[in-house]
């Protein structure tokens, strides 16, 4: 018998899979960086399954390394996780006949990944009632996956030789979050400004110049815009 | 004594779990103002660049230029941007890397 729900978590399953694998390298790396920095296998793991967040664990293990102020930490792995709350706006709508429990669970394990596939299936297919099993589909698997890879990355970390410079993956994945996220030329604008000013800025004390640059990068973005406009 | 990291990791956790439930969990009629919604759109952009470009602008401990790094990161950039997706850039720039250590003057 197949239900309508196994129907739909079963096709998040599978819209989920080619996702899950690219983001095996990705959990490997932060927890590489996690031993790198010195943090613990429970601190690493900790902040994988209380962050959830690979970007904001990545740029967080890096300042912290780098021995940058806790509210410079804080602050920035927020701007970058700021994202979420867009993608929370989105996907509201289409889950409101749930209860509490289950939207604060899927807030809690909501990723990119999980986002892009669920509202492009509401948007071309209309939402049904099952909706939420398939974004569960789609989400379990990548928090399940991104625990194990962050668990090895930490426990093989030591096995790696330096000589293959495995740490260039954190600038190569943040370039493919780059590369997907700009959609216009304000956006093109945004990159170019916070990505200049955070090479000039690099030296400031306590990881200030990023948090700093990617805040002029989100005005020159809004600024640009306006411009288009006129 | 308990590590103060566990007090940044749990500050981060509440906020990203705030973001995330923003609309999903606390507020169905919650608006943002139109500024704000905008501005959101150019967070993805202005903070990876801000991440990725002082990893590949790097000076070497004699003063030139990492070159390896700066055009392993140029042809990752091109990958990233014809294909859209994270495992051939992290392949293709993590060769690209390899091959250039051993091709150009150290």
């Amino acid at each position: 018998m197949t239900s309508p729900r196994r129907q739909a978590f079963a096709d998040g399953l599978r819209a989920v899979a080619p996702m899950v694998a690219a983001i095996v390298p990705f959990g490997v790396t932060a927890g590489v960086a996690g031993l790198d920095a010195g943090l613990g296998a429970a601190l690493t793991m900790g902040m994988s399954v209380i962050v959830f967040a690979g970007a904001s664990q990545l740029a967080s293990i890096q300042l912290i390394d780098a021995g940058a102020a806790a509210p410079l930490v804080v602050i920035t792995a927020l701007i970058i996780n700021l994202r979420m709350l867009m993608y929370s706006a989105h996907l509201a709508p289409h889950f409101q006949h749930l209860t509490a429990g289950w939207r604060s669970l899927m807030a809690y394990i909501l990723t990119d990944q999980a986002y892009a596939l669920t509202i492009s299936r509401v948007m071309t297919e209309g939402g049904d009632r099952c909706s939420h099993w398939f974004y569960l589909g789609v989400a379990l698997p990548l928090w399940g996956v991104w625990q194990l890879a962050t668990a090895f990355g930490y426990w093989a970390g030591t096995a790696m030789p330096p000589a293959w410079e495995l740490g260039f993956i954190v600038p190569l994945i943040f370039l493919a979050l780059l590369m997907m996220s700009i959609n216009s030329r304000p956006g093109v604008i945004a990159a170019l400004v916070a990505g200049s000013l955070s090479v000039l800025g690099r030296d400031l004390p306590a990881g200030l110049g990023l948090t700093l640059a990617s805040l002029a990068g989100i005005a020159a973005g809004v600024i640009a815009e306006g411009w288009r406009r006129d | 004594m308990i590590d103060p990291l566990w007090g940044v990791i749990a500050v981060i956790g509440a906020g990203t779990f705030a973001w995330r439930g923003a609309f999903l969990v606390f507020g169905h009629g919650l608006r943002m103002p139109d500024l704000v919604r905008r501005g959101l759109n150019y967070v993805p952009p202005a903070v990876f660049a801000a991440l990725v470009l002082p990893g590949l602008v790097q000076w070497q401990t004699d003063g030139t230029m990492d070159a390896a790094r700066l055009l392993a990161g140029a042809v990752a950039a091109w990958v990233a941007w014809r294909t859209r997706a994270t495992l051939p850039t992290l392949i293709i720039g993590m060769i690209a890397l390899w091959a250039l250590r051993a091709l150009l003057p150290a």
